[in-house]
């Protein structure tokens, strides 16, 4: 890929700091656990591969924050290609409905008893997303505005969110409600190496398209029929933002479940850094949000509790007040 | 080979009849204005001659190929877009917004097209600033330059001195019979008819969905057509600025 038409070197400093952050807050994570560990099993566990430091910190831990990230990163950077795609400060990845679909898609497995069937849950989850993600793939070539993506996205998560509950309403035993239940509130706990790599493959596709949109999102800014004539292939680069999107939020509910927030604080964030434009906002969302969830999946296993919180509570209980923050600032650009 | 041709062109738009057989042609070099009343189909006219309306009899032409046929990167090639609607949804810095007529382009080169550009409309001083902290009138300025960064062979602006002061619009169309004179076809549609008498080599006149004068501007802005057209009574006045449309409602 060629350089960005408006990148400058103060972006790739922008980028490399935000990179070394997330470098820092997963080192941290890795380190800072439940179970305490001497300096002396920390030097073990850099030495010694069996040992039981090394197991904790490289089976255990390192997976859960590398899924973390990974997660994190999927969600921030589908949350700025919708608020670019829709043009919308309010977008995020559960807008169009493809959270709710997978959540749904993973509902519906472990309802049915097959939870226990390796990658079943996640299987499911990701054909909810991919199903969503086509009919709006197919809608977004056929009525290009957005309000209409954006009502029919409206009507998908409204579905899939009834559609849930009658899961639960029909289940046959409250254990698969409460199942379900931790499902949808989302976790990283107790993913391995495996987890991760398998969450690589919609990710890294998702990733792609959704880059290769980044100039159609800055082009949307002027609207759609000024996009129209404007040099670039539109429609299609429109359907890829949207086959990204939906593919980076499958692949994050697979590995994790639901996780708000993330997606719509993370391009928030970015967005001041980058002088508004959703093209550069994509790559600093996409740290930022890895950055979010690494540190609130840090929050969530060391903050004493009886029972391990909810990574998607921890990010709507710290999020909420910090999006109110960076919107209050945002706000009076939006006032024109 | 004419930049743009519209034959016979009808469109329904919720089952009213919003052109109706309306034949046009626009020439490298000129400047064609567009004028009628509000809902006269300016707008429609526009949109049809750049394919973004489907049509319900007729053929619109782009340098002698038909749009219907043309892909979204060929049809860009050919021409450009100032709609109406001046939104704008992120706060870019307005010399982003000028450079988004060349995406094409490498970085030092768009820039410097960009500031050229809105050199030409007289921004050049805002070049940094975002276009959500500008007026509309300097946002509608910002966006005249993206078109001219285009370059394209036919720019089609739609009504793009609304809302300005009188300098700005004499500004905008200096701007734009700037670029006939460099060759490229300009069609514009126009509310002030003073303004399309001056800057317009060829004014097509609509009145409820159909042409009902074509040709100069002295031809075509007579007192017949100005009551038939905008239910006016005046006529194209002679003084030493310029001709002035002098009118009055017609009783």
């Amino acid at each position: 890929m060629s350089r960005d038409q408006f990148e400058t070197d103060d972006e790739m400093r922008l980028i490399a700091g935000l990179a070394l952050g997330l470098c820092l807050a997963c080192a941290l994570a890795v380190v800072v656990g439940e179970t305490p560990l001497s300096v002396a099993q920390y030097a073990q566990a850099l030495t010694d591969p069996a040992s039981p430091p090394s197991q904790i910190l490289w089976m255990i831990r390192a997976p859960r924050v590398g899924a973390a990230a990974l997660v994190g990163a999927s969600l921030g950077l589908a949350g700025a290609v919708m608020q670019g795609l829709l043009r919308n400060p309010l977008a995020d990845p559960g807008v169009l409905g493809v959270s709710a679909m997978s959540a749904l898609g993973a509902a519906v497995v472990i309802a049915v008893g097959l939870a226990a069937a390796p990658w079943a849950v996640e299987g499911a989850a990701l054909g909810g997303a991919l199903l969503a993600g086509a009919l709006l793939t197919v809608l977004a070539a056929r009525l290009p505005e957005p309000q209409s993506l954006i009502l029919f996205g409206v009507a998908l998560s409204a579905l899939g969110g009834a559609a849930t509950a009658l899961v639960f309403n029909l289940s046959p035993s409250p254990v698969t409600t409460a199942e379900v239940l931790s499902w949808l509130l989302g976790s990283v706990a107790n993913r391995d190496w495996t987890d991760v790599a398998v969450g690589l493959v919609p990710a890294a596709f998702g990733a792609a398209l959704s880059l290769w949109s980044a100039g159609a999102l800055r082009m949307l800014t002027l609207g759609e029929e000024t996009a129209a004539l404007s040099g670039l292939p539109i429609s299609r680069l429109r359907a890829a933002a949207v086959a990204g999107a939906a593919l980076l939020t499958g692949g994050a509910v697979a590995v994790a479940g639901v996780i708000g927030f993330v997606g719509l604080a993370a391009p928030h964030l970015a967005r001041g850094w980058v002088s508004d434009d959703p093209a550069r906002a994509l790559a600093p969302s996409a740290i930022v949000g890895a950055m979010l969830l690494v540190l609130a999946d840090l929050a969530a296993r060391t903050i004493p509790s009886a029972e391990e919180l909810k990574l998607g509570v921890v990010t709507a209980l710290f999020g909420a007040p910090l999006f109110a923050m960076v919107v209050w600032r945002a706000a009076r650009s939006w006032r024109s | 080979m004419d930049a743009l041709a519209v034959e016979g062109v009808r469109v329904l738009l919720g089952g009213a009849t919003v052109l109706d057989d309306v034949s046009v042609t626009a020439r490298a070099g000129e400047v064609l204005g567009v004028v009628g009343a509000n809902g006269s189909g300016k707008t429609t006219l526009l949109r049809a001659g750049l394919g973004l309306v489907r049509l319900d009899a007729g053929e619109v032409r782009l340098a002698g190929r038909p749009v219907a046929g043309l892909g979204e990167v060929p049809r860009s090639r050919l021409a450009a877009y100032l709609p109406q609607a001046r939104r704008i949804s992120w706060n870019l810095p307005a010399w982003h917004v000028a450079a988004l007529g060349a995406p094409e382009l490498a970085q030092a080169h768009a820039r410097e097209r960009a500031t050229a550009a809105l050199d030409d409309v007289g921004m050049a001083a805002l070049a940094e600033r975002g276009v959500l902290d500008m007026s509309g009138g300097e946002r509608a300025r910002v966006l005249l330059a993206r078109l001219i960064v285009t370059g394209a062979p036919l720019l089609v602006a739609d009504e793009p001195a609304a809302g300005l002061d009188p300098d700005g619009q004499f500004q905008v169309m200096e701007v734009l019979t700037g670029r006939a004179a460099r060759g490229a076809a300009v069609v514009v549609s126009l509310h002030d008819l003073t303004l399309a008498a001056r800057a317009c080599d060829r004014i097509a006149v609509l009145a409820a969905g159909r042409l009902v004068a074509l040709g100069a501007p002295a031809q075509v802005l007579t007192a017949a057509v100005l009551e038939q057209a905008f239910m006016l009574e005046g006529r194209l006045t002679p003084t030493p600025f310029g001709p002035v449309i002098v009118a009055r409602r017609h009783r």
